[in-house]
């Protein structure tokens, strides 16, 4: 199992949604979240004092799947995310050692 | 080491802390985010606009542990969060290579 | 090329008018001196003045904080601070507007149709020197007054173009809006020469207006649709969720609204005597029957009462009430309440969907339905038992409806064509819109590069 975090623009979260669901993922979770890549931040004035904020607002979103789901995932994230200017985000994945439904106790795929 | 996260209801959240505080368990990092799974969502009206709000608020919950005390930590979580209703939650458990205590540089099981 | 010279045609109104300020400090000490004999000596109430001034701060509240939080909560979070300073910006450009030559176009001279310019630069509303103080004071009362209802009415509109307008065309278009559109109108409704006002005797069509009813809702309600007709939906309407990111400011700030509103239309009286008694109840009453009928709209309709319906019941049973609050008894402001409630949640839900305009926060809904419900219940709910003589269709008058109608419409008729050609001009010189780009980003970024909520 794989854990995929997506760090992507604001108003695309619904795009990304409806891409995941189209490729059969069924939950995952959102956060928002600052950071920076290549696109830097913009100048803030406050009462003549200038802040650079590096850290922009994004979303992070994570989703569980597994393995053999991973680059249908990849491609449903990346194709919608997409808009091809500097600040389109990221994609992280990490191995899962284990998944378990609180509800049920069920583990591993099933859990998912 | 492994670390941890488990997406758990609001209201479960100081159940489930003070239930791993009585395991031995002594930090812990919590964070609102909001996802879904099984459990649907539900619809929103604003004004007679009726938005479908698919993401529900929870709290993730994150615990980095030793690999001994895994299993208590998943069967404590496990016992106090649950409700047996949809939108109980989840764990995910990720292998973790090194954990740090910034203070003292101290690493491994003695940083946690 | 053409701000340049906006610039310094204002410079040398302000540069003028602070000559004569100046020719005037020598008369200033003898004023405080004389000003401590007892106000009533000059034929001043100090009763009238307290309760003036008092209404006059609680309108001012209305626009900042509390329009501004009410349609603040209202929008996505990177857009709250676009709306706000709407609010707090139109609170200095408007008053200054106001005294350079606004308050004259609206009550200067004697043209049932158009003011004058007598009273540029407040001649003849501040101290002078020469005038009696009675009569400056009770003229610069009337105009600081009726300065803060030159302040809300623009701002009204902001909840129809909010969340995507360009600030600097926003500031020129409410500039234009208020010299060309609002002053006529207070002159025809509330100028003692004006051919719509109530106690002109000459006028052709006196209706009622107490406190604002076309002047203020219909005028702001109809630009507003106009408005969101000509700068179009937001980017994403209709496909993208836009729910309200933080309903509990637009609590506060509906609270602070329907305060406010007792100086609104309790001060439209001029004096703190027995019709502001009277409309103070009756707007009290209006507001809360408000709430009532459009929690139980919903209530029925969807099955809960939802707080922002709470809030906008009320917000609707002020503004249906601003137009009778000095013609009905407040038994009758109640249903006026319950009607507005009724029918501008109507307005909201199902006539904007039917047709799909993008009215972001209602503006045309509440306040141009909410203002067309008030000045025709008015025409037939008025009774002599308030206004000690004009009456309306139920106790015999059914002249005066046509009266309301004819009121209500020219008003939204100059509202109509004024803000089409306004905005019209403006899209080909300024540009009504930010850039797709910067709409995505948020106006708080993009338009003030500061931002509502910090993560510090």
């Amino acid at each position: 199992m794989k854990k995929i975090e997506a760090v992507i623009r604001h108003y695309k979260l619904e795009d990304v949604k409806k891409a995941l669901t189209d490729a059969g993922i069924v939950g995952m979770t959102v956060c928002e979240v600052r950071g920076f890549g290549r696109q830097r931040g913009h100048k803030e004035q406050y009462r003549g004092a200038e802040y650079t904020v590096d850290f922009m607002p994004k979303l992070k979103v994570e989703v569980v799947v597994d393995d053999p789901q991973l680059e249908s995932a990849i491609n449903a994230i990346t194709t919608s995310a997409q808009t091809g200017n500097v600040g389109d985000g990221k994609i992280f994945i990490s191995s899962l050692e284990d998944v378990i439904r609180i509800r049920t106790g069920e583990t591993g795929v099933e859990a998912i | 080491m492994k670390k941890v996260e488990a997406i758990i209801r609001h209201y479960k959240l100081e159940e489930v802390k003070d239930a791993l505080t009585e395991v031995g368990v002594t930090g812990m990092t919590v964070s609102e985010i909001r996802g879904f799974g099984r459990q649907k969502g539900h619809k929103e009206q604003y004004r007679g606009a009726e938005y479908a709000v698919d993401f529900l608020p929870k709290v993730k919950m994150e615990v980095v542990t030793s690999d001994e005390d895994l299993k208590s930590v998943i069967d404590t979580i496990l016992q106090t969060a649950r409700t047996g209703q949809i939108g109980d939650g989840k764990i995910f458990v990720t292998n973790l290579n090194e954990a740090i205590r910034i203070r003292t540089g101290e690493t491994g099981a003695d940083s946690l | 090329m053409i701000y340049r010279f906006g610039f310094a045609l204002i410079l040398t109104f302000l540069l003028s008018g602070f000559a004569s300020t100046s020719l005037l400090a020598d008369d200033v000490p003898e004023i405080r001196e004389s000003g401590e004999v007892a106000a009533a000596d000059e034929g001043l109430d100090s009763g009238n003045i307290a309760w003036m001034l008092t209404s006059s701060a609680l309108v001012l509240m209305m626009t900042a904080p509390g329009l501004a939080l009410f349609y603040g909560g209202l929008v996505r979070k990177k857009n709250i601070l676009g709306v706000m300073m709407q609010c707090i910006f139109l609170m200095g450009l408007m008053t200054v507007v106001w005294a350079l030559w606004g308050y004259s176009l609206a009550f200067g001279g004697t043209s049932p149709y158009v003011g004058n310019f007598d009273h540029l630069l407040l001649k003849g509303v501040i101290p002078d020197g020469q005038m009696a103080k009675s009569e400056w004071v009770k003229a610069c009362i009337f105009c600081v007054f009726q300065g803060m209802f030159f302040i809300i009415t623009p701002a009204l509109i902001c909840g129809a173009f909010a969340e995507r307008m360009k600030f600097s065309t926003m500031c020129v278009f409410m500039v234009l809006w208020g010299t060309f559109v609002y002053c006529p109108i207070a002159h025809w409704v509330w100028a003692d020469s004006g051919w719509l006002c109530e106690w002109n005797k000459q006028a052709l069509y006196p209706a009622f207006d107490f406190a604002g009813g076309t002047v203020v809702h219909i005028s702001s309600g109809a630009s507003a649709l106009i408005c969101a007709l000509l700068i179009g939906k937001r980017l994403g309407f209709g496909q993208e969720p836009m729910p309200p990111h933080n309903l509990t400011y637009t609590c506060i700030g509906a609270a602070l609204l329907w305060v406010g509103w007792f100086g609104f239309n309790a001060g439209s009286a001029l004096e703190a005597n027995a019709l502001a008694v009277n409309a103070f109840v009756a707007t009290h009453f209006a507001a809360a029957a408000g709430v009532l009928a459009w929690s139980i709209a919903e209530w029925v309709a969807l099955g809960r009462p939802s707080i922002l319906g709470a809030c906008s019941g009320a917000v609707a049973g002020l503004v249906c009430i601003t137009p009778a609050a000095g013609a009905v008894n407040p038994i009758q402001g109640i249903l006026l309440g319950l009607i507005a409630g009724f029918v501008c949640y109507i307005a909201c839900t199902k006539v904007k969907n039917t047709f799909g305009y993008d009215d972001s926060l209602d503006a045309f809904g509440v306040h141009g339905v909410g203002g067309t419900v008030g000045a025709l219940l008015v025409g037939i709910f008025a009774t002599a038992d308030v206004t000690g003589g004009r009456v309306g269709v139920i106790e015999g008058n059914a002249a005066q409806l046509v009266n309301q109608v004819v009121g209500i419409g020219a008003a939204a008729i100059l509202a109509i064509v004024g803000s089409v050609i306004l905005l019209k001009v403006l899209d080909a010189t300024m540009g009504l819109r930010v850039s797709q780009e910067d709409e995505i980003r948020g106006l708080d970024l993009s338009q003030h590069s500061e931002e509502g909520y910090i993560f510090l």
